[in-house]
């Protein structure tokens, strides 16, 4: 009789500082937006080599304004890694964190860039870093597959792919100043901490 | 998704070298990542392996790529929720594929005890318990998708019968997510995870919730008993050859080879009736002891029954109207394979129950194999007296995927 709880207390670890899972046991290969119905032969929407690994990219679905990002970045070399910049064809994009501004979690743009430690891994997740689409010039559905291109301190740059998944939550507001809040993601008071935050 | 023998929880070896747990790169063999959060990032460090005992059922795990899709020749899990989804209007073949994408992605790892993609209770997915996802998909897929060419034959509504009482609410249904594992936590995470993942795409016609004996109540392969008390599948297809002629396509174009079928009928038992019956004709009426679920001609469950041996008063001892007699059929062709759940809502302020079976039945070929047992029953069935079929739908169950695929490929694609 097979188990896994011998990995059990790793993983709980793993899962609550995000998505996580193995890169490659995606059974979902998708195709780029707009979607199409043919099966994407790559077995996992990551990038497989560059400066860092990208596991469990995804994005938020939304019809239109912003949109967000996520996913574990894991730096398996030996001197830290920034990440400077974020592009995709949709949207102009910003990195984003989330920060306590007069007692509420607010994001606001991460100065410096995203640094991911040597032999780290840094998760963007809703109530932590992301990235962040500021005006997406097409809906991102459900099932869509979009490229994006990391651009890193060192000038170099990687793509890597993300489903966009449903999801009603990552309503973080916006710090003032940073442009509109996020069309479904309300800056309601009470609302403005994610769930996940 | 099963491989073409049945399939049984993978040994431990198989699972530590499968590969099926490797999570990334910092966490394989004997050595886990654990990370935490400090201020929004995350850092890992090298612990030592967990050495808590092995979970005996949470941790079991069902393969879920294959030919064939799983949760159809699986060992029945405990637990089990159906829940059938109606395609939104604007929900097209292209639609469909990016739905069917973002499911059989979550199945996939959360049928490994991986948490889903974006999951917001990750914790819930780290126990699999045996669980299995299964699609099928109703008529209405195909025509909506324009491939009714694709759709096989026998995937059509039924013919009605005399003894329906068939209510809308409980019927039909475009895509059915078929959600079992023995454990319910585990089943009712996973079904919040798919029909979150299906909302843009679709609405919720229907779900219903059903259990059998929980694992480790009764030694493995035992014939379950329904809330009758009766033992219920004791005619199934033997796993291996009978199990696999019964069940599957064995040939044909890529969308209906190692495919099934699937018959899901709500039906309704009335319990107080039950009861005004005594022990004797219970058992007359099923053709069946209640006890070793033998037939009345037999003292074994597996005896085959002789439906030519008359008592005393000249009569035959299984009448000709009991369940047995009118269900009986010994060629593996023609046999169906039965996978109930007992269903056990709230029982009225008078205190009548409100119990059932969610009936499932799978075979090759509807027509062919279904549909002649059904009518047999509906006409003459002696247990028609005490049930009531109140739900009714079909679904072809497509064939499985590899990794990187998605189960509907060989039918969207």
């Amino acid at each position: 009789m097979a188990t896994i709880s011998s990995r059990r207390r790793s993983a709980i670890a793993l899962a609550t500082a995000a998505a996580l899972v193995a890169v490659g046991a995606a059974g979902c290969g998708s195709s780029d937006s707009p979607a199409s119905a043919q099966p994407n032969p790559s077995a996992s929407p990551s990038a497989a080599a560059g400066v860092v690994t990208i596991r469990d990219p995804w994005v938020k679905a939304a019809d239109k304004g912003m949109t967000a990002a996520f996913g574990t970045l894991v730096n398996d070399g030996d001197t830290d890694v920034t990440v400077t910049g974020a592009t995709t064809s949709l949207s102009s994009m910003e990195l984003h964190e989330m920060a306590m501004k007069d007692g509420k979690m607010v994001m606001r743009q991460k100065q410096g860039g995203i640094v991911i430690k040597a032999r780290s891994t840094h998760a963007l997740e809703p109530g932590g870093d992301h990235l962040m689409l500021m005006n997406l010039t097409k809906p991102v559905q459900a099932g869509d597959e979009l490229t994006f291109t990391l651009t890193f301190a060192d000038g170099k740059t990687q793509q890597f792919r993300a489903v966009a998944k449903p999801f009603t939550g990552a309503q973080e507001s916006y710090a003032p100043g940073h442009g509109e809040p996020m069309p479904g993601m309300s800056a309601t008071p009470g609302m403005s901490m994610s769930p996940a935050s | 998704m099963t491989g073409t023998s049945p399939v049984r929880p993978v040994s431990r070896r198989g699972l530590l070298t499968g590969g099926a747990l490797a999570v990334g790169g910092a966490v394989t063999g004997g050595a886990a990542a654990a990370m935490t959060r400090t201020g929004g990032s995350a850092r890992s460090d090298v612990v030592a392996a967990d050495t808590t005992p092995v979970a005996a059922v949470g941790g079991l795990i069902e393969p879920f790529h294959g030919t064939r899709q799983a949760g159809v020749a699986t060992e029945p899990q405990a637990y089990a929720s159906f829940v059938a989804l109606t395609l939104r209007g604007h929900t097209d073949r292209a639609a469909m594929g990016r739905m069917l994408r973002l499911l059989t992605d979550d199945a996939a790892r959360l049928t490994q005890g991986q948490p889903a993609l974006a999951d917001t209770e990750a914790e819930l997915g780290l126990l699999p318990a045996r669980l299995t996802v299964t699609f099928g998909f109703g008529p209405g897929l195909y025509s909506a998708a324009g491939v009714d060419d694709r759709r096989p034959v026998s995937v059509t509504e039924l013919p009605s019968f005399r003894i329906d009482r068939l209510q809308p609410a409980w019927c039909g249904g475009d895509l059915l997510l078929q959600i079992c594992a023995d454990d319910a936590i585990t089943v009712a995470h996973a079904q919040r995870v798919l029909i979150k993942d299906s909302r843009p795409f679709a609405t919720v016609r229907w779900a219903q919730q059903g259990f059998r004996r929980s694992p480790g109540v009764e030694p493995g392969g035992h014939t379950q008993r329904n809330l009758f008390g009766q033992l219920d599948g004791t005619a199934n297809p033997r796993p291996g050859a009978p199990m696999d002629t019964a069940l599957w396509v064995p040939d044909g174009p890529a969308w209906l080879r190692d495919s099934t079928t699937l018959v899901v009928r709500r039906i309704s038992m009335n319990l107080e009736t039950w009861d005004l019956l005594g022990r004797p004709d219970r058992e007359i009426a099923v053709g069946r002891r209640l006890d070793t679920g033998a037939p009345l001609t037999g003292t074994a469950e597996r005896d085959e029954p002789d439906f030519a041996a008359t008592g005393p008063d000249g009569l035959t001892i299984i009448p000709d109207f009991s369940h047995l007699t009118r269900a009986h059929v010994t060629d593996d062709r023609l046999k169906i394979l039965r996978r109930p759940y007992n269903y056990d809502g709230a029982p009225t302020a008078e205190g009548h129950a409100d119990s059932g079976l969610i009936f499932t039945s799978y075979q090759a070929d509807i027509a062919r194999q279904y549909l002649p047992i059904q009518r047999r029953l509906a006409e003459r069935d002696l247990l028609n007296e005490w049930t009531t079929p109140i739900g009714s739908a079909v679904f072809a169950i497509p064939p499985g995927c590899q990794p990187g695929g998605w189960v509907g490929e060989q039918v969207l694609g």
